[in-house]
């Protein structure tokens, strides 16, 4: 990979690490963990949702109040689902700052964010965009090579993803927290009120939803095993096993 | 030569298992003692109830006030949820205006016995406009009007081994709070709500009000207020009637 001449000061053993690798050992364990995580949080957040499936704006909302959105869902509270989606959330939101955090101080510290991740200013061009959104409607075959890298496209939509929405979930989940913002209050004040952070805590997620269903479904269109297979083992998609 | 290296290998690994369990125990102890470890620390949610109570209290370790907020914010008509018990003791308190209704207070306290509404009115008061944040979703703002927990519990004579303060309701509910929420100035036995008085529904007599965490802490109707030095000896022994319904018994959230 082109980006292991930026750091010759590592070796000959990274250049051919990083040439056998598609992914390293820390992106592919992080992207997995991540992937149960937001799965987990989802569900158990659909499950919390649906006792009070209403959105509102500002500091309060209950059913005397009018709402932002009725979502077009029913209102379930004698089904337990609540009970064990909150557990399963807190748990599932820990593990996903934990990694998260371990990704984030790596990508820093290995400049996996500079060298694969954040779109290059050259390359950030309207021109550029349309030629992978024409690529992806055609359902043209990629070439090996443009799966070898991140395009600008991917790099935007990652980068999206590890630096604005998520980080933004986590900043309105707290926001809901009564004992977090005694002590941080413009957690909150910062979004105009508690329902307000709920609220868009509700569509950073739809966001997040929308983002993983666009995300597997390229997967699947640029090809799936080879995809997987990078993701997973970390070899090279159709490349010779090399380490 | 490979039998050796595994062998070192073994004993390197043991080693290093044996200083983790060891620190793992040690760290443990530690937060204990400091209070960081919740009586719903086991079983698969324990680990990560155990991070967010722990981490939260670390937290409101630095000054803590839960956000008040301003008259003109006062949700009106705010929301009801669970109606007064309908049983014969408490509709006979009701009936003769609470004036027969006495709130317990017992376990680790030098003076246990009993306070009536008008002992507790006689005391220091607290009037504060904060958040009824349901763990369902929906909140209001109210003013609510009571004495500091921290009062109650003064004048009762709270122990030097004390831990936990548990409550009990007239509907049968239960649950506790550790110290640090228990003597935070916000903490009330709050007996009025917008008003002189508190709303039949919304907990009268008298309720519990802890701002600093979800609504369902805040019991209703209360009965009495046991201290302790041990969540294990109340109910099931996870601190709350909560947690077996799958809720928290901490809800900072």
């Amino acid at each position: 990979m082109a980006g292991s001449a930026y750091l010759p000061q590592f070796g000959s053993r990274t250049v051919e690490e990083s040439e056998a690798l598609r992914h390293t050992a820390l992106v592919r364990i992080t992207h997995w963990i991540s992937a149960v995580s937001v799965l987990v949080l989802v569900l158990s957040g659909i499950a919390i949702l649906l006792a009070h499936p209403r959105l509102y704006w500002g500091e309060v909302g209950n059913l005397n109040t009018p709402s932002l959105i009725d979502l077009p869902l029913p209102f379930v509270l004698d089904i337990p689902i609540r009970g064990p989606g909150r557990y399963l959330h807190f748990l599932a939101a820990w593990v996903i700052v934990f990694t998260g955090l371990v990704y984030v101080l790596a990508g820093l510290a290995n400049r996996h964010f500079s060298r694969n991740l954040l779109p290059a200013r050259s390359e950030f061009t309207f021109r550029e965009a349309a030629r992978i959104i024409s690529g992806h409607l055609r359902f043209r075959r990629s070439s090996e090579e443009e799966l070898s890298d991140y395009n600008v496209l991917q790099r935007l939509s990652y980068s999206a993803v590890v630096f604005v929405l998520v980080p933004l979930m986590i900043w309105t989940g707290l926001a809901m927290s009564p004992a977090v913002t005694s002590v941080f209050p413009f957690l909150v004040t910062a979004f105009g009120g508690q329902q307000s952070a709920r609220t868009i805590h509700f569509f950073v997620s739809c966001a997040l939803v929308l983002f993983s269903i666009g995300h597997v479904a390229l997967v699947w269109q640029t090809g799936f095993k080879p995809r997987m297979r990078a993701m997973i083992t970390g070899s090279r998609a159709g490349g010779k096993e090399r380490a | 030569m490979s039998g050796r290296v595994s062998r070192r290998r073994l004993i390197q690994t043991g080693i290093g298992a044996a200083v983790g369990a060891g620190a793992f125990g040690a760290t443990v102890k530690v937060a204990d003692r400091y209070g960081l470890i919740p009586a719903n620390c086991r079983g698969v949610y324990g680990l990560s109830e155990t991070i967010t109570y722990a981490g939260q209290r670390l937290l409101t370790k630095l000054p803590s006030t839960a956000r008040e907020f301003d008259r003109s914010q006062i949700t009106e008509n705010p929301l009801v949820n669970g109606r007064a018990p309908t049983t014969e003791p408490y509709q006979k308190l009701l009936a003769g205006g609470f004036a027969d209704w006495r709130l317990t207070v017992d376990g680790m306290v030098a003076r246990p016995g009993t306070f009536s509404l008008e002992e507790l009115k006689g005391f220091p008061s607290r009037s504060q406009i904060t958040h009824q944040a349901c763990e369902e979703g929906w909140s209001f703002i109210a003013e609510w009007t009571g004495v500091p927990l921290s009062v109650v519990l003064e004048r009762a004579g709270i122990q030097p081994q004390a831990r936990w303060v548990f409550f009990f309701t007239f509907d049968k509910w239960w649950d506790s709070i550790d110290l640090d929420d228990a003597l935070h100035p916000q903490t009330l036995l709050a007996y009025a709500m917008n008003g002189p008085e508190m709303p039949i529904d919304h907990g009268a007599p008298l309720r519990l009000k802890v701002p600093r965490q979800l609504g369902y802490k805040s019991l209703k109707f209360l009965t009495r207020i046991t201290v302790t030095d041990s969540q294990n000896e109340v109910g099931d022994g996870l601190g709350s009637g909560s947690p077996s319904d799958g809720y928290s018994w901490y809800a900072g959230i």
